[in-house]
């Protein structure tokens, strides 16, 4: 994977800038105000283009969430681990993972979570969370 | 403008199932075609559409089409995943209804199994893709498990009552002699089966093999020259409502539930006409999330609708009745085995497992991560 930065998709360079900062970035709709996740160059409720850049403060609810024990095998080495689908208080929904430090961090549905950026198993800063 | 009765089913077939090393995506099709063809009585020469989906090769309409020596006039390779062949069957009976075709063959095949073809469960790190892929959930059960982390917190459901449709499953599979798993199933088995993506277990998820199948859909004045009982499409809705699991609007309805809602305005039927069911068991959740989505039982409430057996042989909501993609086949994308199965029980030619005078079936495909739904009404009148 370490082949793909994406160095070459503008529309999401922004996010991953960001990421490297510790900087949870989405877009919000200029026209009817909508948090948009992931970021896209047109809002996917109004139809608007060219929604603005906005910085999220990181911290939501624990949507949906599972813990992997049979992995792809570019993630044999990490397993078990969790993957989270999490409702920020901005009002959008994204996929992170659970920070696996400490090791025996668990989380339910419900739980209030909170965002920090570790390398990915590509190397490159992605949001994880841990418990509030 | 409705379907009802614009197209009927004059043939199906499955190839070879399970694992068949000595075919590839190409034999399994032109088997089930041949074999869907013979079935219906009809000259492949009288083939004048085809719908073809398939994770495989370049172009595959063409490479199917050029193989089995065919120049159709109308082509659909609408792709949405497992249901694509329920999409299918509708845009057949819509092509029929214009006059653009006659006989149409909705056709499948996959060598995943014997060529260990695992494309479909790569992560992708592109596009969309790129802000689920650092944090290695394993597609497609991963996003299941999810979306079945959710009814479980929202609703109470448990891992027994998702254990009981697979077992249930697996019993509907020992009555026929084409499924790849026979053997007895109990609920303990299923729980200690290991857990692949918590809260789904082994045992919770479809199988991997080879097969092929074909569907042949004919136009009303073809399907009353033919011998075998035509069985018509009463009712057809479709929907699809996102690529990956991040952004399904809520992990606990499908686009089953649009798709259904049409579907029975179509046919003009209720749910307690329907005497036979078959829904996509990709994995247990699935069933479970259709079955709500459908209206078959209200929301949070397709746990107790599966426990203890009902969906099984003997029980009063026969479901699943070749043993699914659980036990009998599951090769890649399942969705035409649905209609295969549903054609079969309507024609009362399921032997063991036949629902006795099952008159009108309903099947709904589940393709992608929970991300497209058709569902097909189908009748004897
Ligand atoms: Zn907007």
């Amino acid at each position: 994977m370490a082949e793909d930065k994406n160095t070459l998709d503008p529309d999401a360079d922004p996010y991953w800038e960001g990421a490297a900062k510790g900087v949870l970035r989405y877009r919000r709709c200029t026209n009817c105000s909508i948090a948009i996740f992931y970021p896209r160059s047109i809002c996917p409720n109004c139809g608007a283009t060219d929604p603005k850049w906005a910085v999220s403060e990181g911290a939501g609810v624990v949507y949906a969430c599972t813990t992997v024990h049979r992995a792809p095998p570019a993630f044999a080495e990490r397993a078990p681990y969790t993957v989270l689908l999490v409702d920020l208080d901005e009002g959008f929904r994204m996929m992170g993972g659970l920070l696996s430090e400490p090791c025996e961090t668990t989380v339910v549905v419900g739980d209030r979570v909170t965002v920090t950026f570790t390398d990915g198993p590509d190397g490159r800063p992605a949001p994880y969370f841990k418990p509030v | 403008m409705s379907l009802k009765r614009a197209c009927a089913i004059a043939g199906v077939a499955e190839s070879r199932l399970g694992v068949v090393p000595d075919s590839t995506v190409l034999t399994l099709q032109a088997e089930a075609f041949a074999a869907a063809l013979f079935d219906a009585g009809i000259e492949k020469t009288d083939v004048d559409g085809l719908l073809v989906s398939g994770a495989w090769g370049r172009l595959p309409q063409l490479q199917i089409a050029e193989y089995l020596g065919i120049q159709p006039t109308y082509a659909d390779s609408t792709s949405v995943g497992g249901a694509s062949f329920e999409f299918h069957l509708g845009h057949a009976a819509a092509a029929i209804q214009a006059g653009l075709c006659k006989v149409a063959v909705i056709l499948y095949g996959s060598t995943q199994r014997s060529k260990q073809d695992k494309y479909i469960f790569q992560i992708r790190n592109d596009l969309g893709y790129q802000y689920e892929a650092p944090f290695g959930l394993p597609t497609p059960v991963g996003a299941y498990a999810l979306a079945a982390s959710r009814h479980f917190a929202e609703y109470g459901t448990t891992s027994d009552q998702l254990a009981d449709l697979a077992v249930a499953t697996r019993a509907w599979a020992a009555l026929n002699p084409k499924a790849y798993r026979r053997d007895p199933l109990t609920r303990d088995q299923v729980i200690n089966s290991g857990l692949i993506a918590s809260p789904l277990r082994r045992l919770d998820c479809c199988l991997f093999t080879d097969g092929g199948g074909a569907v042949v859909v004919v136009s009303p004045d073809v399907a009353k020259t033919l011998d075998k009982p035509p069985v018509w499409l009463l009712g057809q809705g479709e929907s699809h409502s996102h690529a990956q699991i991040s952004e399904m609007p809520n992990l606990t309805v499908t686009p089953a539930a649009e798709s259904g809602k049409r579907a029975f305005a179509m046919a003009g039927v209720t749910h307690d006409h329907i005497d036979v069911t078959e829904i996509y068991d990709s994995f247990t959740i699935t069933v479970l999330l259709t079955l709500e989505s459908l209206g078959f039982c209200s929301p949070g409430e397709g746990g107790a609708f599966l426990a203890n057996g009902r969906t099984g042989p003997g029980g009063d909501f026969p479901l699943n009745t070749n043993g699914g993609g659980l036990s009998y086949c599951h090769p890649g994308q399942y969705g035409i085995f649905l209609i295969i199965e549903a054609v079969r029980q309507l024609r009362s030619e399921c032997d063991e497992r036949q629902v006795a005078d099952a008159v009108i079936a309903l099947i709904s495909g589940t393709g992608g991560v929970l991300s497209s739904n058709s569902t097909c009404i189908l009748g004897l009148e």
